[in-house]
């Protein structure tokens, strides 16, 4: 569904990613780890087409070139990116943002829009799996949210939004062990045959609870090692530059 | 792809100004310039009283002396005070009884602004003042305001009809040296509002307003004054749209509003007169002085404002506190796009004590815009136990914008409270980024931004107006991000 083939990218001249190449199929999750600055969440950037990086190479989502498609363009074909730092929004409700959205993903695909009660429903029963109560709907998006509640927000979007293909950011990060197992619930909740994800993280923990099909260590801009999810266990025990040196 | 982000958006700054037409209607102006004739002259046509021509004579001969005004931050080319027609009336057509009887081109242009006065009184019961060119054309629900005693018509027939009221009042709260353009207000107005509410009563429904600038080259000076009594309330609702004209014309109106003890007034604005065009050409200049006077115990003046029209934008809504426990608020939204300036914000005068004044203004620059907030708040001797809260927040649009700030604070009672906060931001790529991700397209996505920033102005409006004032800013945000 997702192939990546020797993708690059640069900003203002200096080169991040170095020829990646990554194939996801339906319904399969995969993970990515790596040191700081490997290029992960970069990766993550240009798949959902964030301006300013010189970028190269090939990457085609279910047939189509993703990289000449406009950011909200890749949103309505199912692209969705839980952001690592979600952004605030003041003034604008939460339920309205994402009542938003909805629609004009819907409209971008030919289907009717939702009026606000059947919408209200729709946010109601999703809003169950990441465990969170009316009162978020009413606030500003993201406005005065706390860590958790920021990244249970991202994935309550990605309830509403069901993409085809979900890129989770370091969304484990600054997350308690209460808060992590919440956001990974609602994550699991979320896998099917047809919805693929990638993982982005640094700890093998969230991977204990999202457990994925395979395993990528980036390092310097490339995927250097593939595996199983016991590829993480190993990373864990004598880190990346094993890795490194192997390859 | 996503390179094209600011470019496309920019090809809808040149979107054509929307009540750009002009209407047809035959004209009686006064020859270019100004002199004490032609102050004679207006008086005269209005059949004035000889006080009131003798206070414009006062405020012209004070005029002369004076100088335009330059510490504001904005640019613009030397104003020919001589080459203005200071008046200007749609020629003149039976006095008017009933909707039907108006001017069907000057109707014909109401509905092209979407105010049809006769809508308006049907549905929702809002009394429209119509103002065209200095001359009030039509009011209606007159009667239904009368039933209760208000008075609510053109200030033209205030002076004939009340003139001891208009004499009492007039130049109270904005004296005829107030300042340049106040001044120059003072010697030449036309014509305008006036509204009286009477002792204990609450305005059955919104008063409102539209001002509209039509002839070529004719400097518009209305004057309005709203008076308040004892335990009195009235909401108040100021539109203004212009055509779009090559040539800039001047607008220095002049807002006097007086609320006696625990009398409130509010009053909102929504303003989008003809910006000027892409490059910066043309424009109404908007120098106008608005100020209440809450001059009664527990009184309160609200102004609520949402500018997105003029080239230049200078104007400092404010109260004067006397009353103790007076309440002062200023509301305000200012957007500035294409190559728009506004030097604006708002004055409080705490006099009295316990008085409280609270000033909320969003300013949002875009384009070429420049948008600055000055504001002025200031604690007497007398103003025992006062406060003030003060918020102002920019937001910048695009990279060629600018957003200033000049808060003036002199507080000279040292139990005087002042709190003051402000922020700028931008409407961050990273914002916009999170909107498109989601699916929402880059020109929704500001508006929706916008919007948000907005909130706490809007909430303030009158239902019908909150719905005009956003529907306004979304207008003139279509060309706004470059």
């Amino acid at each position: 569904m997702l192939t990546i083939e020797n993708l690059h990218a640069a900003v203002e001249g200096k080169q991040i990613l170095r020829g990646v190449n990554l194939q996801i199929g339906p319904g399969e999750v995969h993970a990515i780890m790596g040191p700081n600055g490997a290029g992960k969440s970069t990766l993550a950037s240009v798949l959902i087409g964030r301006d300013g990086y010189e970028v190269s190479g090939s990457v085609r989502f279910d047939g189509r070139d993703l990289l000449d498609m406009s950011p909200e363009q890749r949103a309505a074909a199912g692209v969705f990116l839980a952001f690592q730092h979600p952004i605030e929004i003041p003034g604008v409700g939460n339920m309205y943002f994402m009542r938003t959205a909805l629609n004009a993903i819907r409209r971008a695909r030919g289907q009717d829009e939702l009026d606000g009660a059947d919408f209200l429903a729709l946010a109601q029963e999703r809003m169950k799996l990441v465990e969170m109560d009316r009162t978020f709907m009413t606030r500003s998006v993201n406005e005065g949210f706390s860590g958790g509640e920021k990244k249970r927000n991202e994935v309550l979007q990605m309830a509403i939004l069901e993409p085809r293909l979900a890129i989770l950011d370091e969304t484990d990060s600054g997350l308690d062990i209460d808060a992590l197992r919440i956001v990974a619930g609602g994550v699991n909740a979320l896998r099917t045959a047809e919805r693929s994800m990638l993982v982005i993280t640094h700890h093998r923990q969230l991977l204990d609870y999202i457990v994925p099909d395979q395993v990528h260590v980036m390092t310097a801009g490339q995927i250097t090692r593939s595996g199983t999810k016991d590829l993480a266990a190993e990373l864990e025990e004598h880190g990346y530059a094993p890795v490194e040196v192997g390859s | 792809m996503t390179s094209g982000t600011f470019e496309d958006v920019h090809d809808l700054t040149n979107r054509e100004y929307q009540f750009g037409f002009v209407t047809d209607i035959e004209s009686d102006s006064a020859p270019r310039g100004l002199n004490e004739d032609i102050i004679r002259l207006i008086s005269a046509k209005k059949q004035e009283p000889d006080w009131l021509l003798e206070w414009r004579l006062r405020a012209f001969r004070h005029w002369v002396t004076m100088d335009e005004p330059t510490w504001q931050h904005v640019r613009y080319g030397p104003v020919d005070y001589q080459d203005i027609i200071y008046y200007s009336a749609p020629k003149p057509k039976p006095k008017v009884g009933s909707m039907d009887e108006v001017d069907p081109e000057l109707r014909e242009m109401f509905n092209k602004l979407g105010i049809s006065l006769a809508e308006q009184e049907r549905l929702s019961g809002v009394a429209v003042d119509a103002v065209v060119d200095s001359v009030s054309v039509a009011t209606t629900m007159q009667k239904k305001l009368a039933d209760v005693g208000i008075i609510f018509c053109s200030f033209s027939e205030a002076v004939r009809s009340h003139p001891e009221l208009v004499r009492r009042y007039l130049g109270s709260v904005v004296p005829y040296k107030d300042n340049f353009f106040a001044t120059l207000n003072s010697a030449v107005f036309t014509d305008g509002s006036f509204c009286y509410i009477p002792k204990g009563v609450r305005s059955p429904m919104e008063l409102s307003t539209y001002f509209r600038i039509n002839a070529a080259d004719t400097g518009q000076f209305e004057r309005t004054l709203i008076v308040a009594e004892e335990g009195a309330y009235v909401s108040y609702l100021e539109g203004c749209t212009a055509p779009a004209r090559d040539n800039n014309q001047l607008h220095a109106a002049v807002v006097e509003l007086v609320a006696l003890d625990n009398a409130q007034i509010k009053y909102s604005t929504v303003q989008n007169w003809y910006p000027g065009d892409a490059e910066g050409n043309g424009g109404v200049y908007n120098f106008v002085t608005k100020r209440g006077k809450a001059a009664g115990v527990n009184s309160k003046i609200s102004w609520t404002q949402v500018e997105t029209g003029s080239a230049i934008t200078w104007k400092y809504p404010g109260v004067v506190l006397t009353g103790d426990n007076s309440v002062g608020e200023f509301y305000s939204v200012a957007l500035t796009s294409r190559h728009q300036q506004a030097d604006t914000g708002s004055k409080m005068v705490h006099l009295g004590k316990n008085t409280r004044s609270t000033i909320v203004s969003k300013a949002i620059s875009a384009g070429f815009g420049e948008n600055t907030y000055r504001g002025l708040v200031e604690m007497r001797h007398s103003a025992t136990g006062a406060r003030n809260f003060t918020q102002c927040d920019s937001l910048l649009i695009g990279k060629q914008c600018g957003a200033h700030t000049f808060p003036y604070i002199e507080v000279k009672n040292p139990t005087g409270q002042v709190e003051h906060e402000a922020s700028t931001s931008k409407i961050g790529e990273e914002q916009l980024l999170y909107c498109r991700q989601r699916g929402i397209a880059e020109e929704e996505a500001v508006s929706m931004i916008v919007n948000g920033f907005c909130r706490e102005v809007f909430k303030m409006l009158p239902m019908e107006f909150a719905v005009e004032a956003q529907a306004l800013l979304n207008v003139s945000l279509e060309g706004a991000v470059g």
